[in-house]
This record gives structure tokens, C-alpha cells and sequence, in this order.
């Protein structure tokens, strides 16, 4: 059964098993490859990407519930948002091996679209369900404090 | 792994690391010093003095790794060393993996190309900078003769090569085709460190930061060639057992299939993508062969492990008469501890890829000491090792798993391809694969004994440890353990930074089928906690603050301990553990030629630590990346942390492991990520590691607040074995 649906802006056709997760179709069949894999069950977050607006956990997300959907992955996040969150990661450093990076960036990027200016306790909250084996957490907080900074500015 | 490991390998004799794929100027610069260095005008044209830097036309400079980027910053370290003796400016500077050559590439410290140990800067503090002196010397050269001038009357600053009297300015790229026909320096001035410009500043952006922050960044896991076919291998559900006999009928019946067939390390099925090959894994029908496997559970272990620990073991070192200190001690406290199996939980879970040619094969992984896996990948395939290629990349974690000297991974990668013949395949385990397949941190029991004196001082100490050596049954062995006592099992329980009269640690080797690993920091995971926990009772039993009765313990010839001690004391504002709903517990270790301390603040959140700041006091001598010092000692204490509240892999009664994956295995969260502040001790000592040593003092510092806060130490790790 074929599934239409738009990833980055574009019309795509998979024609693939309705039960595939679509982190294995992103990333075997679009070569959409920055969305990883960590557990495939929603426990660390290396897979988030943007489904009609929210962050979803692709590895548990079946191809076949996405007819019509919108996904959108690092490649393509560009909100304001999303740059400012970029340009506060690559400046203070954030990434250690970086696998879990791209799911940082949408989280923290999806925090900051729908609030520009959050309290501490809001990004625990939001960033709580990504899991960086490096623990490079504190500056994921730092880089999202500044990123909020800069929207502001 | 560890920096004393120095097996005698036989280097191959192959310049095939030379200058692959390059253009401008090329250097190899350890062989500077015996005017062997070679220098090349690519096929781009670049500029290729060595086999470490490549100036291209465009003025880029590429500086080639030849350690594995695994999150600890080699990638920025290495070419921050070239860029400041070549004073380039920061923002042309890249970094490639370098190919695979043992001789070329090799680490120094170990005799092989190999990472781990915490040795990646510091063994190329000296080559890389001579490169790029050397190839600083040959630009300053070509400039010299173009302008008809002297060299010495020539400046170079931020990638600009200046003239002031004739007023010509040239930058690396505008010079970089004549630097390659100059002569190779056989000898380079360095620099004095007073005129650093990189070294030690603060500070420059990782150069793989950008692409990891945009999902760029080339991992194994995203390698595709083409018609490649995805693999996943079943492997025994018990340690040491084997695959007796198997139906594949069902998994090849499911769509996307392409074969099944049986490896020495399990079943692996062949399919056209992941999910197809992940799926049918639930297919296959499996008897295994379970009469060399360990079925006893971890409980069972620690049994024997406890007894051994509490019987006379093999002595690894020994001051004054500690069995007379004891006897005569006016009191003794002792205490067993344990810590369990612990997996290394990389985010990247083991993979590889490999392409089988008519000519050879190439391979596309995250290899720590490519040198020992590539005769066991080439016997394996059947091939001479000089048609095999290696291609390093980003790796998403390693923690010490992907330093595998005995080479099991590469091996069933290689077997992959092996029984399938010439095609490209992705091997990938699954995240229960990886939690499941050991290469554990090992299990391990300490058994310590003090004795006071009427005033309170320690007048002996006995450690006896029980776990497995991670050395035998490797190729490390005959070099690292040549009298049968594996120092890595034991590292940082003996020649300890303190002074008493009599000492005594020892090491009872066990033996199962359960396969063990370095794990970050390696024995120092666990003889941090026990000597620094331990040593925190002795002084509370002798009435004395934890502070100062460890500086005054203090060997007189310990003065950098002293000082990270001393440093972090006051960062803290330390007077004692404090009063109230938070307490404050320190320690001080050195590791990997580092030296460390930390004190923690923590408070009862339902029954476990929430640690609520570290203070780290690091002295690794010269910091070279200030700013990765910082990152690294972050880091080390979220992976200690989170380790020390949640996580142990356990068997049940049969053998089979309970942690699967991290629902059960669980990381630390970004909430119950402390506030962390790291002073870096100024230095001009040689630089040594700070990949692990952030990671030891970090669990002993959490459990010496929590005492103070609860009155309770945890003799057992996790925390959450103690409450549930």
C-alpha cells in the first residue's frame, strides 16, 4: 500500500510495509540520514523529527498512519528558531560525538517555534526525553538560553 | 584503554596512508626528524608537506586525524596543534580521518594506530606541532624565493605569510603549489609556549560542531553503497553459548529477506533494509548449544567474587607489615563493595559496513586500533591485508566499546561478507544486541579493611579485588600482564596520593565466559569509589574533615594532587559537608596522568542523590583546548553519574541479561543534569588525558554527600540496587 505524504517540502510516495517505522523509511529509502537510530522504542530521542508541526518519535511512528501527513527532519528544519538554535550549538560547542544531535536540535528548535522565551524548569521539561550518552547537557541548556536570547534580540 | 599497553606489532610496510585522494601541500611529520619527510604536489594541486596537513589552492588547510572522533575532540585538538605552529587562522583549518597506517599514523603511546587511554593529544602534542612548524618553514620558503627576499625577515600570522620591508603578503593557498617543491625541513624550531595563540585560548569552535548540529555528519551508520544489503545477527541469548542448529524457513518467506546464514557469532539474516532485517529476527527458529555457557545469575557471581575478595589474592603492592597494623589497631572499619556488569549504552550501537570486491575489500566503520582488527578482518576474508581499506568515521559514542582488542566485531563484519562472497553489506546490531552482548565494565568486588589509631590515624589499609582481567585472552597480554597481574584491573588502588604506614592491595583474577571491556576510565570506575569512599569512613571514624584530612595525608611528592584538592576546596567554599537539605561530599583521584577533583552538593530526592552542583578542579597539564578540557570533565561526570544512580547489567538465574534496552539501562536525564564549574590548573607540563578522568571522582564525591546527608554510604552500586 503506497502512502503520499510531504517530508521537507516534498511530495513522496512510499511504497513500503505499512508497519515500517518511519525513521527506517526516512532514512533506507529517502537517504534522509541525520535522523538516527538509538533504541526503536521512544526511549532516547536520536530519531525526532517533525510531524505536522509536533516532534515525534519516528522509531515508533508506522508509515502507514502517515497518508497526507507533513514530516520535516534536521535537513530541513529553518524556522528562526531552528537557526538560532543551530548557531547557539556550533558556538558553545554543544556537540560531543553528536549522534544524538539532530533530535537535540528539533526538540530544542520545536521549544523555542512555540516559545521564544522558556523558564528553565520548561526546558528540562521539553528536553527531558532526549537522551545524550555524552551528557553534554549543560550546554544544551546554555545554547538554548542563548538561542531564546537571540530570537529576542 | 589504557596508556601503559604497548604490544611490539610488527608494522606493516605499506605507504599506502601517504597521500590519498590530495591535492597542494602534503607532510608526514614524524619522519622530520629523520629527514625521511616527503612532500608532494597532488593531483588538485594542493600543497602536501606531510601525511598530516594538506594546504589547498582555496587556502583551506586539512589536517588529517589520525585518531577517531568519538565526541572527545580529537578532531579539533590535532589541527589546533598544526594551526598554531603554522599560525594559521582557525577559520581555514579542517579536519579529515586520516587512512589506516601503523606507522604512519601510529600512536605513540601504544606502538600501534590506536585511540583509547585518554592518549589522543597527548602523544601528538609533539608530532602534530612539528608538522605544522615544517610545513609553516616551507611555506616561508616558497614565499622567500618568489619576493627574492631572506626568510628571515618574513612573518606569518593568521594564514597571512607577510613580507614588512618589500610590503608582500601572500596567503597559505597563494603559496601552497611553490611550498610543495621546496626541501622538507629536517629540523624545526617550535614554538615558546609564552608566544601560543591557539594552545590554551579560549576559545575556538569544535570543527565537526557545525555538521553535527545539522545532521551532516557522516557516521557508519549512514554509509549506503550500492545494492547494499542490510545484515542482523541473532547472537546466544547466554554467554558462551552457541548456535546448535536453526529453521530459517519462516524469515526467508518475508518479504525484503535475501538470505539467512549462520556466522561462528550467531544466525545472520540478509535483507534489503533494516526494518526487513530487524522484523524477521523474531522468524527464526534457534536451538542453541548452551553446555559452555554461563547460566549462573550476576547474584551468584558476586557470591564467589565476595569470597575471593575476602581470601588471601595475588599481591600487587605492598608497604610495612599491614597484618601487624591491624592486629594492633585500636579499631579496624572494613567493607565490601560491589559494582555490577556495566554496558557502555553508545547512542550508536555497534555497525559496520563492508564491501567484498573482486580486488580486496573496504570497510566503513568506527574502529579504535584499526591495526589489530585488520589482520583478523583480512583472515577472515581470506585476503591479503594490502587490499583491504579502512574508512574511519564519526562514531556516536564509544566509551571504550569500540576499542575492541579482540577484534569480535570486525570479525563477524568480515564474516558477513565472507559467506555471502562480493556485495556491500551494513551490519547493524540492534540496540537489545548491543545491551545484551557484553564487553562489560566488569564486575567487581573491593574488600577493604583500615586500622586506627587511639588518635585517629590510619596505620594500615588492605584492598583485595576480584573481577576479571580485561587483558588475557587478548593480543595485549604478553606485554601488559607478563607476570599474570593485569594492572588494569586494579589502576588506582595502588601507588595511591596518600601516606600510611602500612599497605596492601591485591587481586584475586576470576574467570567466566562473560566478555569484559574497558570502559571509561576502565578499573579506575571502581577503585575511585572504593578508596575515595572508604578513605572519607576512615577519616570520619578519626574525627577529622574530609578536606583537610586527606590534605594532610598527602604524600610530600603528590603536589598536583594537592593542588586540584586544594583548588576545588575552595571553589566550594568548602567547611565541612554543610547542615541542612543539601550536603557536600569531595574526592580526588588521578587517572590517566590527570589529576582531579570534585566536590558534589546533594539532596534526597525520593530516596536517590539529586545532585544539585559539581565543583571539578582539573590538572592535565598543558590544556590545549581549554574549552574540550571543560566539555570533557562535563561530560565524564553526566556518564558517571548516571551510572552510579541507575545502571548495572544483571543476569537472572539461567544466565539471561535483564537490561535490554535504555527503558530498563536508563541514561541520565538533562534534569537531573547538575550545574557543573571546571577550573583548569595552569600548567606547562606535558599534556596528559581527559577523555576518563573526569569520570572516577564523581560517584566516590555523590556518596560521601549522601552519607553526610543520610547517614547511609552505598556499598553497592547503582543506587537504585540499594533501594529496590
Amino acid at each position: 500500500m503506497a502512502v503520499n505524504l510531504t517530508v521537507n517540502g516534498k511530495d513522496v510516495t512510499l511504497d513500503v510495509d505499512p508497519d515500517m517505522p518511519l525513521l527506517w523509511a526516512l532514512r533506507d529509502h529517502l537517504r534522509l540520514t541525520g535522523t538516527k537510530y538509538g533504541c526503536g522504542i521512544a526511549q532516547c530521542g536520536a530519531c525526532t523529527v517533525m510531524l505536522d508541526g509536533q516532534t515525534r518519535r519516528s522509531c515508533v511512528t508506522p508509515v502507514g498512519t502517515l497518508d497526507g501527513a507533513k514530516v520535516e527532519t534536521i535537513e530541513a528544519i529553518e524556522s528562526e528558531a531552528a537557526k538560532a538554535v543551530q548557531a547557539a550549538w556550533v558556538d558553545i560547542n554543544v556537540p560531543q560525538c553528536g549522534y544524538c544531535q539532530s533530535g537535540q536540535v528539533v526538540t530544542a528548535a520545536a521549544l523555542l517555534d512555540v516559545n521564544p522565551k522558556p523558564t528553565d524548569a520548561e526546558i528540562d521539561n521539553a528536553m527531558a526525553g532526549n537522551v545524550c550518552r555524552c551528557a553534554t547537557y549543560t550546554r544544551i541548556r546554555q545554547a538554548i538560553r542563548q538561542a531564546s536570547d537571540t530570537l529576542e534580540a | 584503554m589504557h596508556p601503559i599497553l604497548k604490544p611490539a606489532f610488527a608494522p606493516r610496510p605499506t605507504r599506502r596512508g601517504f597521500l590519498t585522494g590530495s591535492a597542494g601541500l602534503v607532510l608526514g611529520l614524524h619522519i622530520v626528524g629523520k629527514a625521511r619527510a616527503q612532500s608532494a604536489a597532488t593531483a588538485d594541486g594542493d600543497f602536501a608537506p606531510n601525511a598530516f596537513i594538506r594546504i589547498a589552492p582555496d587556502n583551506t588547510v586539512t589536517v588529517l586525524v589520525k585518531h577517531i572522533e568519538i565526541g572527545q575532540g580529537a578532531n579539533t585538538g590535532l589541527p589546533l596543534l598544526v594551526a598554531e605552529e603554522l599560525d594559521a587562522d582557525w577559520s581555514q583549518m579542517r579536519a579529515e580521518q586520516a587512512p589506516s597506517d601503523p606507522v604512519v599514523y601510529v600512536n605513540t603511546a601504544f606502538g600501534v594506530q590506536g585511540t583509547g587511554g585518554s592518549t589522543g593529544l597527548s602523544n601528538s602534542y609533539m608530532t602534530m606541532r612539528q608538522a605544522g612548524a615544517a610545513a609553516r618553514a616551507m611555506l616561508v620558503s616558497a614565499a622567500a624565493d618568489r619576493w627574492g627576499v631572506l626568510p628571515e625577515g618574513i612573518t606569518v600570522s593568521k594564514g597571512v605569510v607577510s613580507h614588512a620591508d618589500s610590503g608582500n603578503s601572500a596567503t597559505f593557498g597563494d603559496l601552497a603549489d611553490a611550498a610543495a617543491l621546496t626541501p622538507v625541513p629536517v629540523d624545526v624550531a617550535l614554538k615558546d609556549p609564552k608566544d601560543f595563540t591557539l594552545i590554551g585560548g579560549d576559545k575556538v569552535t569544535r570543527l565537526d560542531g557545525h555538521a553535527k548540529s545539522t545532521g551532516q555528519a557522516m557516521f557508519t551508520i549512514d554509509v549506503f553503497r550500492d545494492d547494499m544489503e542490510v545484515v542482523s545477527v541473532v547472537h546466544p541469548p547466554k554467554f558462551g553459548a552457541t548456535v546448535a542448529s536453526f529453521n530459517a524457513a519462516t524469515a526467508l518467506a518475508r518479504p525484503g529477506v535475501t538470505a539467512v546464514r549462520e556466522l561462528s557469532s550467531g544466525v545472520a539474516i540478509y535483507a534489503d533494509d533494516t526494518y526487513s532485517a530487524f522484523k524477521a529476527r523474531a522468524d527464526l527458529d534457534i536451538e542453541w548449544d548452551e553446555s559452555g555457557a554461563e547460566t549462573r545469575s550476576t547474584d551468584a557471581i558476586i557470591e564467589e567474587f565476595t569470597a575471593a575478595a575476602r581470601a588471601p589474592a595475588m599481591v600487587a603492592e605492598q608497604t610495612g607489615d599491614v597484618d601487624a597494623a591491624l592486629a594492633g589497631a585500636d579499631r579496624t572499619i572494613e567493607a565490601d563493595y560491589v559494582f555490577p556488569y556495566l554496558a557502555h549504552a553508545a547512542l550508536e550501537p555497534m555497525d559496520g559496513v563492508i564491501e567484498l570486491r573482486d580486488d580486496g575489500a573496504e570497510i566503513w566503520s568506527g574502529i579504535q586500533i584499526p591495526t589489530i582488527a585488520e589482520p583478523v578482518i583480512a583472515g577472515t576474508l581470506g585476503i591479503d591485508p594490502a587490499t583491504l581499506t579502512v574508512n574511519t568515521m564519526y562514531t556516536g559514542g564509544s566509551f571504550g566499546r569500540r576499542s575492541t582488542p579482540v577484534s569480535h566485531f570486525e570479525k563477524e563484519l568480515a564474516e558477513v561478507a565472507a559467506k555471502a562472497g562480493p556485495g556491500a553489506y551494513k551490519l547493524l546490531w540492534t540496540r537489545e544486541d548491543d545491551m545484551t552482548g557484553g564487553y562489560y565494565r566488569p564486575l567487581t568486588v573491593h574488600h577493604l579493611r583500615a586500622g586506627l589509631d587511639a588518635a585517629g590515624n590510619i596505620t594500615g589499609w588492605l584492598n583485595t579485588i576480584a573481577n576479571q582481567s580485561i587483558v588475557a585472552g587478548t593480543p595485549f597480554e604478553p606485554m601488559v600482564m607478563p607476570e599474570g597481574m593485569d594492572p588494569t584491573a586494579i589502576e588506582g588502588s595502588r601507588d595511591m596520593a596518600y601516606d600510611w604506614p602500612a599497605n596492601r592491595v591485591s587481586w584475586a583474577q576470576m574467570k567466566n565466559p562473560v566478555p569484559v571491556l574497558w570502559w571509561r576510565s576502565v578499573g579506575h570506575t571502581h577503585t575511585a569509589y572504593a578508596t575515595e569512599t572508604f578513605l572519607d569512613q576512615a577519616l570520619l571514624a578519626g574525627g577529622k574533615d574530609t578536606v583537610q584530612g586527606r590534605l594532610d595525608l598527602l604524600k610530600s611528592d603528590r603536589p598536583r594532587d594537592r593542588a586540584v584538592l586544594e583548588r576545588v576546596a575552595e571553589m566550594a567554599n568548602w567547611s565541612g559537608p554543610g547542615t541542612g537539605d543539601r550536603r557536600m561530599g569531595v574526592a580526588l583521584h588521578r587517572s590517566f596522568g590527570s589529576y582531579v577533583a570534585q566536590i558534589a552538593e546533594v539532596e534526597d530526592r525520593g530516596g536517590l542523590p539529586h545532585v544539585t552542583r559539581v565543583w571539578c578542579a582539573v590538572d592535565c597539564g598543558v590544556a590545549v583546548t581549554p574549552d574540550v578540557v571543560r566539555a570533557q570533565m562535563e561530560g565524564g561526570i553526566g556518564y558517571g553519574l548516571g551510572t552510579t544512580l541507575f545502571d548495572e547489567i544483571t543476569m537472572a538465574e539461567g544466565g539471561l541479561v535483564q537490561q535490554r534496552n535504555y527503558d530498563s539501562y536508563r541514561m541520565l536525564a538533562l534534569p537531573e543534569m547538575p550545574q557543573i564549574e571546571v577550573s583548569i590548573i595552569a600548567s606547562s607540563e606535558s599534556p596528559t588525558g581527559v577523555g576518563e578522568p573526569g569520570t572516577p571522582p564523581i560517584a566516590p564525591a555523590v556518596s560521601n554527600a549522601w552519607r553526610a546527608l543520610t547517614g547511609a554510604m552505598p556499598y553497592r552500586l547503582p543506587y537504585r540496587a540499594n533501594s529496590v
